[in-house]
């Protein structure tokens, strides 16, 4: 069964014409167009390049909806096993378009879609996360390489194979880290990247270290006497028998919980089911953890005014930071709406 | 999460913990030192008092650091 | 130091009338091995199994996994300060059933427990399916502490472990190897243009079921120091950290650390290796930015050129990680971490929860969070309801089957950051 393959290019690519042109509106055509001859030759006997759809990319990018509505009827039309896009390279628009039609027909029809783009193509920022990008030069003097590259990973997605590593297939990186087995272990790696480093020697890391970002901070509470406060934690502290279920290590949800009637944590009521620190101290008083005891000593003697009624909780071991990153959000929201004037975060 | 939270609701949060130089990388705007990671805010092997005491002070800083305007990240230790 | 390791090679495992190997099979008295640990009166029961490779085993929670050894010349027992004399190990003669394991088994705190399976997907991510072994399962006595009970159990393992290869002293050898390496005034005059090269081998440290033991000290209370390599190879480290199955390194991880092997392999080739600093793990800051400075000292002391840092868990250590390197770095003496990362279970999440620009080489050992699918096993050894508290595992995860989608840190050793396995994470 050969596979059907989809080709997707602007107007440029098609011979159309250029800027004059950008606004052609999208057509299908039987069988390869302009690069897509090369295209469909290096994907060999067992695919075929069967459509092309071509839009201009003004039209695309002004007429967004329209065209991905158009383009993707079209592509529809051809049946297809596969859609490739591009080479886009560095053209900010064709990128785009590329990648948003990738994008879109993946969702849609289901099936594995690629394009080809330079890595500071704004395309790939956007789409990154959708569509697999090989990464291509910044012109089209890298046509055959883009080509080449767009055949082979193509020719793997479509027979659903998985793609190795992005260094090595050529791909830009989703941003997804996946595990795979080396030919040596760890240690040796580390001895042989050590050697290097102290020689002087390029070595690639495997992993690049992270900037976190940074925002400005909040404006202080002007009257402390006045203000609400309120209480979070991400030490698992919950109540007895955790009702919600948080996990105890890499926790999916947080709990809220109405402490309005509570002077003092107890292990009656409270419990710690974070998995990552010794609990001995928190079940004999949830306190050291969430400090409900001293917030509502220190609210009768009126250093504030209000214990605010709820508590935020969760565990924060193994927590991966995009779910923290919602909880935070969440939480935020709503004690914004709550009317509370500062909160208390305690981690452990 | 404390960072997401202050940028939501625009008010202050204030992170007590143990580990200062996670704070500081995730985003944490104030930041009062706690005293380990199995009792943050807490003094629990030196008896109820001490610990109840040790838990007050802690507190008592963090509401501090939630009245003191500062324009970066700031570690408010103890005095 | 000389240390001659006398591999005995198992490459099966049997009940027999007499513990003894015999053509590689390792028999075992199942009476003799269960009274040698029963008598503890903290165990209301003891059982033993055996569990091979490629079985359709699985067993759960894991504790510990202890390799057969026994001192033969320059030492009695195993393990100083467990059982052995309170002595530096790392000389003489030790014997070693090579391809043999004791596994520990009991829930005894019930959070972030791990398992080993014997075949199947869960099995790739293992050293412990490839092993030979014999599966120690208890049960408390009523109301037995957690703390009495973690005691027991790991006194146990070290002491099943050591009756096998007792009973195995007179096994014939199939391999020797030898771990032979002279004091760093020595080594410095033999390898003066070598790069010298120092390890720091972190350790967790932090409470119930996260610690580590060195001499049989608790390293809670204890500061970096500098020992031979061959002590750690011959029993120097005890595990006593049962938590965060993916990166806990076992006992057997200890004596058969990589790190160590693979510097010792080029040692006097292309690089000279100082030795090894055995670190905490501290839960206070204070006690993160006082071993991490000491760690620095000590290798400036030394004169490093370059340290290898391996981390054990992740979290709160990522900070201690960071300032290993960070502190040597700025010294001027270049390093390597090897650790794992928590990723997210779609590996999209920053995966330290600390970072620090000197960290700049770094080996990973994967990504702890990442899913697997292991299918059900039928035999479970140990306690299948424990998988509900598994790291990476929730009671959705078991099924009725017997199969489970659980996070890759909930296999025992499937990320240790000593860089046992060839494990990696890449970008894709």
């Amino acid at each position: 069964m050969t596979i059907r393959v989809v080709h997707y290019i602007n107007q440029f690519y098609a011979g159309l014409g250029g800027e004059e042109v950008a606004n052609k509106l999208p057509e299908g055509r039987e069988g390869f167009v302009g690069p897509g001859m090369q295209l469909d030759a290096l994907m060999g006997d067992g695919a075929s390049v069967v459509g092309t759809v071509i839009c201009g990319d003004g039209f695309y990018g002004e007429h967004t909806e329209e065209a991905r509505e158009e383009c993707l009827k079209l592509i529809g039309g051809f049946k297809p096993d596969l859609l490739v896009a591009g080479p886009g390279f560095n053209a900010g628009r064709y990128g785009f378009a590329c990648g948003d039609i990738c994008s879109t027909a993946g969702k849609a029809l289901g099936i594995p879609t690629v394009t080809a783009l330079y890595p500071e193509n704004p395309g790939v920022e956007l789409f990154a996360k959708n569509t697999v990008i090989v990464q291509a030069a910044d012109s089209a003097r890298g046509m055959k390489a883009a080509l080449e590259g767009l055949a082979r990973i193509g020719l793997k997605l479509a027979k659903g194979e998985a793609l190795g590593p992005a260094r090595l297939e050529g791909t830009l990186s989703r941003g997804i880290r996946k595990n795979f087995f080396f030919e040596t272990n760890g240690a040796e790696r580390a001895v042989a990247m050590l050697l290097d480093k102290i020689a002087g020697q390029p070595f690639r890391t495997e992993y690049e270290m992270p900037v976190f970002n940074r925002i400005p901070p909040a404006a202080p509470i002007k009257e402390m006497k006045k203000a609400t406060i309120a209480l979070v934690s991400s030490g698992g502290i919950v109540p007895k028998g955790n009702p919600d279920h948080i996990r105890v290590s890499s926790a999916e949800t947080y709990g809220r919980y109405d402490i309005s009637k509570l002077d003092d944590l107890t292990p009656e009521t409270y419990e710690s089911v974070h998995g990552g620190y010794d609990r001995v101290w928190a079940s004999e008083d949830p306190d050291v953890v969430l400090p409900v005891d001293a917030m509502r000593e220190l609210e009768r003697e009126g250093v504030f005014a209000k214990l605010y009624d709820y508590i935020y909780t969760t565990t924060g071991t193994g927590t991966a930071v995009a779910h923290a990153e919602r909880f935070g959000q969440e939480i935020g929201a709503q004690l914004k709406a709550a009317g509370v004037d500062g909160v208390i975060l305690t981690s452990t | 999460m404390t960072r997401e939270i202050e940028k939501a609701a625009g008010i202050p949060v204030v992170q007590i913990a143990t580990i200062v130089p996670i704070m500081l990388t995730v985003g944490s705007n104030r930041i009062v030192p706690g005293v380990a990671i199995p009792h943050p805010v807490g003094e629990p092997a030196k008896g109820p008092e001490a610990d109840k005491k040790a838990r007050r002070e802690l507190l008592m800083r963090a509401l501090e650091a939630m009245t003191t305007s500062i324009s970066e990240q700031t570690i408010f230790e103890r005095k | 130091m000389r240390l001659e390791m006398h591999e005995v090679n198992v490459s099966d495992i049997q009940w027999g009338q007499r513990t003894e190997v015999r053509d590689h099979v390792l028999c075992v008295n199942r009476e003799e091995a269960t009274a040698s640990v029963a008598g503890d009166e903290r165990f209301a029961s003891v059982r033993l199994d055996l569990a091979r490779p490629g079985e359709s085993v699985r067993i759960i929670p894991v504790k510990d996994v202890v390799e057969p050894r026994v001192k033969l010349k320059g030492g009695r027992g195993y393990f100083p300060g467990f059982f052995a004399p309170p002595e530096t190990a790392g000389e003489g003669v030790t014997l070693v059933l090579k391809g043999a394991a004791v596994v520990t088994c009991g829930p005894i705190v019930a959070f972030q427990e791990g398992f080993i399976d014997m075949s199947g997907t869960g099995a790739d991510y293992t050293p412990f399916s490839k092993t030979q072994n014999l599966v120690l399962t208890v049960e408390p006595a009523e109301g037995l502490g957690k703390h009495a009970y973690e005691e027991a159990l790991r006194l146990a393992g070290l002491k099943l472990a050591l009756y096998l290869a007792e009973a195995c002293r007179e096994a014939s050898v199939d391999e020797i190897r030898v771990f032979d390496k002279g004091s760093i005034t020595e080594e410095n005059e033999k390898y003066p243009d070598l790069p010298r090269i120092l390890y720091v081998c972190m350790a967790i440290t932090q409470g119930l079921l996260h610690d580590t033991f060195l001499y049989s000290a608790d390293m809670k209370t204890v500061l970096p120091t500098l020992i031979h390599p061959n002590e750690v190879l011959d029993g120097a480290l005890v595990s006593g950290n049962c938590v965060s199955a993916c990166d806990k390194n076992t006992t057997f991880h200890h004596v058969n650390n990589p790190v160590v092997e693979a510097l010792y392999r080029r040692h006097g080739k292309d690089l000279n290796f100082l030795g090894v600093v055995p670190t905490v793990e501290d839960v206070r800051l204070a006690g993160k930015e006082r071993a991490s400075s000491m760690n620095a000292a000590l290798a400036r002391n030394l004169g490093a050129h370059g340290v290898i840092v391996t981390e054990e868990g992740y979290g709160n250590p990522d900070t201690d990680l960071c300032l290993n390197a960070k502190k040597c770095e700025v010294l001027g003496i270049r390093t390597v971490v090897i650790s794992d990362e928590a990723a997210g279970t779609d590996g999209a999440s920053q995966g330290l929860a600390d970072a620090t620009p000197e960290m700049s080489a770094f080996v990973s050992s994967g990504n702890v969070n990442e899913m697997i699918e292991v299918p059900p096993m039928q035999t479970v050894l140990g306690h299948p309801e424990a998988i509900a508290n598994l790291s990476g595992g929730a009671e959705e995860s078991l099924r009725p089957d017997g199969s489970m989608f659980v996070e890759l840190q909930a296999v025992i050793g499937s990320t240790c950051e000593l860089g046992f396995s060839r494990i990696g994470c890449e970008w894709i």
